[in-house]
């Protein structure tokens, strides 16, 4: 079986598939890649099943060595990215586009320019080992591969059935840099709170918190105030989701991540919508963001 | 039953009490339809999780009022699951003036009461047990002022109405009364929770 090396893996660099849904009920959450969507082009790109395990690499720097044959996809936040041949050959990588190793090379992602998750996956997809159904890494409860470390050789799965579709460059804008929108929805305890804080809360500019992780994004601003008889009332702990908004005692928002606590006692009072989530994984530090309700029922 | 909004691909259900609770968990678990993806039970709530291109908000919400449960949870015939304990806990004396008993007697009263999982929180495989349908409640017990910043894996521990083992070494604020050598999270076993919701539990004192 061939491998990959990890020459450096950056500030961070996680395997993820689509997660482990379906165990909530013994205390594990469903993990998986924060960018959905751009897991799921980079497995596309190189002909892999959507939930093919690849690397979600934080803030870019990642260093991989990649053996001759080896078809690799870059997705999700923008970075100068190049291959490197061992006789020292330096080309441009296309992000968006399936690119395949003649040589061994080494792909070397710069510092990420857009967004903060590039998600890097080979042909093949990484066959490490799946522990409750999954290659991903739940970085709150420990579970699923660790982090990569500079020596580990991560194992390339067996080529799939799908050829590399022919698709040329995939037009696809970079993540945001200026004002972010999530649309969200009413959350279970959305009645604990304030008119004014239901205002505040889709109304202003949120700034995103450098304290944001895989666990949740938090999100500076104003703050949301509770209904006077709730004040200090302790909320017994209920199930979560990835995108609900749980609002500390201090009146501030955290938007749940997909490593979030299967259960939570701050009181949730809005969800982001499920086609806005995959917007939360590219959010940088002081990034500017709105909550607007969503269309729908309640 | 309320059923309270959770945004595009969930609902709450909220009850009365954690009986209803398991009931509802209980009765879901064996008949929901095949849009309802995950059930996640609480204290006072079950989350439901949603797929909305198999089933919209509208119509699961119509199905759970439907199949609200009338009655709250009986014993169950979850699996029996008997755990040996040493009660030599650190908090064995809180525990014992709370209840206004003798050291020994906590160990008796907390092996006489049967106990049934009745959610996992806090941490994989950290299982809340509650004593049985059929018993007597043991007087509520309270959490420590303070969090102790590591507790051993196996810790057997009292909070509220809650009985739980530690599954892991963890910082926690539950009174300590005794431990064992079960193992509650094991990823060798097909179920790696020892104590699923639903799960009957008997603790046996064994000597120190």
């Amino acid at each position: 079986m061939s491998a990959a090396r990890v020459i450096e893996p950056g500030p961070l660099a996680l395997i993820h598939d689509l997660g482990r849904p379906g165990y909530a009920s013994l205390g594990v959450s469903a993990s998986g890649a924060f960018d959905r969507s751009a897991h799921r082009l980079a497995n596309r790109l190189v002909g892999n099943p959507d939930h093919a395990a690849a690397i979600e690499s934080l803030l870019g720097g990642l260093r991989l060595a990649l053996p001759a044959g080896t078809w690799f996809a870059v997705t999700g936040a923008w970075s100068d990215a190049v291959l490197v041949t061992d006789e020292g050959a330096r080309r441009a990588v296309e992000p968006h586009t399936a690119t395949r190793v003649e040589t061994p090379a080494e792909l070397h992602l710069g510092t990420v320019t857009h967004g903060l998750r590039t998600t890097v996956a080979l042909r093949g997809g990484l066959a490490v080992p799946a522990l409750l159904g999954s290659r991903s890494r739940d970085t709150l409860a420990g579970l699923g591969p660790e982090p990569l470390r500079t020596g580990d050789m991560l194992p390339i799965g067996p080529e799939p059935a799908t050829p590399v579709p022919p698709a040329d460059l995939v037009p696809i804008d970079p993540p945001r840099d200026g004002v972010v929108e999530l649309r969200v929805r009413p959350g279970p305890r959305h009645d604990w709170f304030t008119a004014e804080a239901w205002r505040l809360l889709t109304t202003s500019d949120y700034l995103t918190s450098a304290r944001s992780d895989r666990t949740g994004v938090r999100l500076e601003g104003p703050a949301l105030e509770r209904v006077p008889d709730l004040v200090g009332v302790e909320l017994a702990s209920e199930g979560m989701l990835r995108g609900s908004i749980q609002i500390s005692p201090d009146g501030a928002p955290t938007v749940l991540g997909p490593d979030h606590p299967v259960t939570g006692g701050y009181p949730v009072i809005a969800v982001v919508v499920d086609a806005s989530l995959d917007l939360l994984a590219q959010l940088r530090p002081g990034q500017p963001v709105r909550l607007r309700l969503a269309a729908g029922r309640y | 039953m309320r059923l309270l909004p959770s945004g595009d691909r969930a609902l709450i259900a909220e009850f009365e009490s954690l009986s209803l609770v398991r009931a509802a968990h209980e009765l879901w678990v064996a008949e929901a339809p095949a849009g309802i993806v995950e059930l996640v039970p609480a204290a006072r709530t079950v989350l439901v999780r949603i797929e909305p291109r198999v089933m919209g908000l509208g119509a699961a919400e119509q199905w759970l009022t439907a199949h609200a449960p009338v009655a709250p949870a009986g014993d169950g015939d979850g699996p029996l699951v008997e755990i040996a304990v040493t009660y030599d806990g650190d908090d064995l004396a809180v525990v014992a003036e709370t209840w206004g008993c003798s050291l020994e007697a906590v160990a008796t009263r907390h092996t006489a009461t049967p106990w049934v999982c009745a959610f996992i929180g806090f941490a994989p495989g950290f299982s809340y047990l509650v004593p049985a349908a059929a018993s007597a409640p043991l007087p509520s017990v309270p959490r420590r002022a303070t969090s102790r910043p590591l507790i051993a894996a196996g810790s057997l521990g009292l909070a509220a109405e809650y009985s739980a083992v530690y599954p892991h070494a963890s910082p926690g604020g539950w009174q300590l009364i005794g431990h064992t050598d079960a193992e509650l999270w094991s990823l060798d076993r097909d179920s790696p929770a020892l104590l699923a919701p639903g799960t009957r539990v008997r603790f046996v004192a064994r000597p120190s």
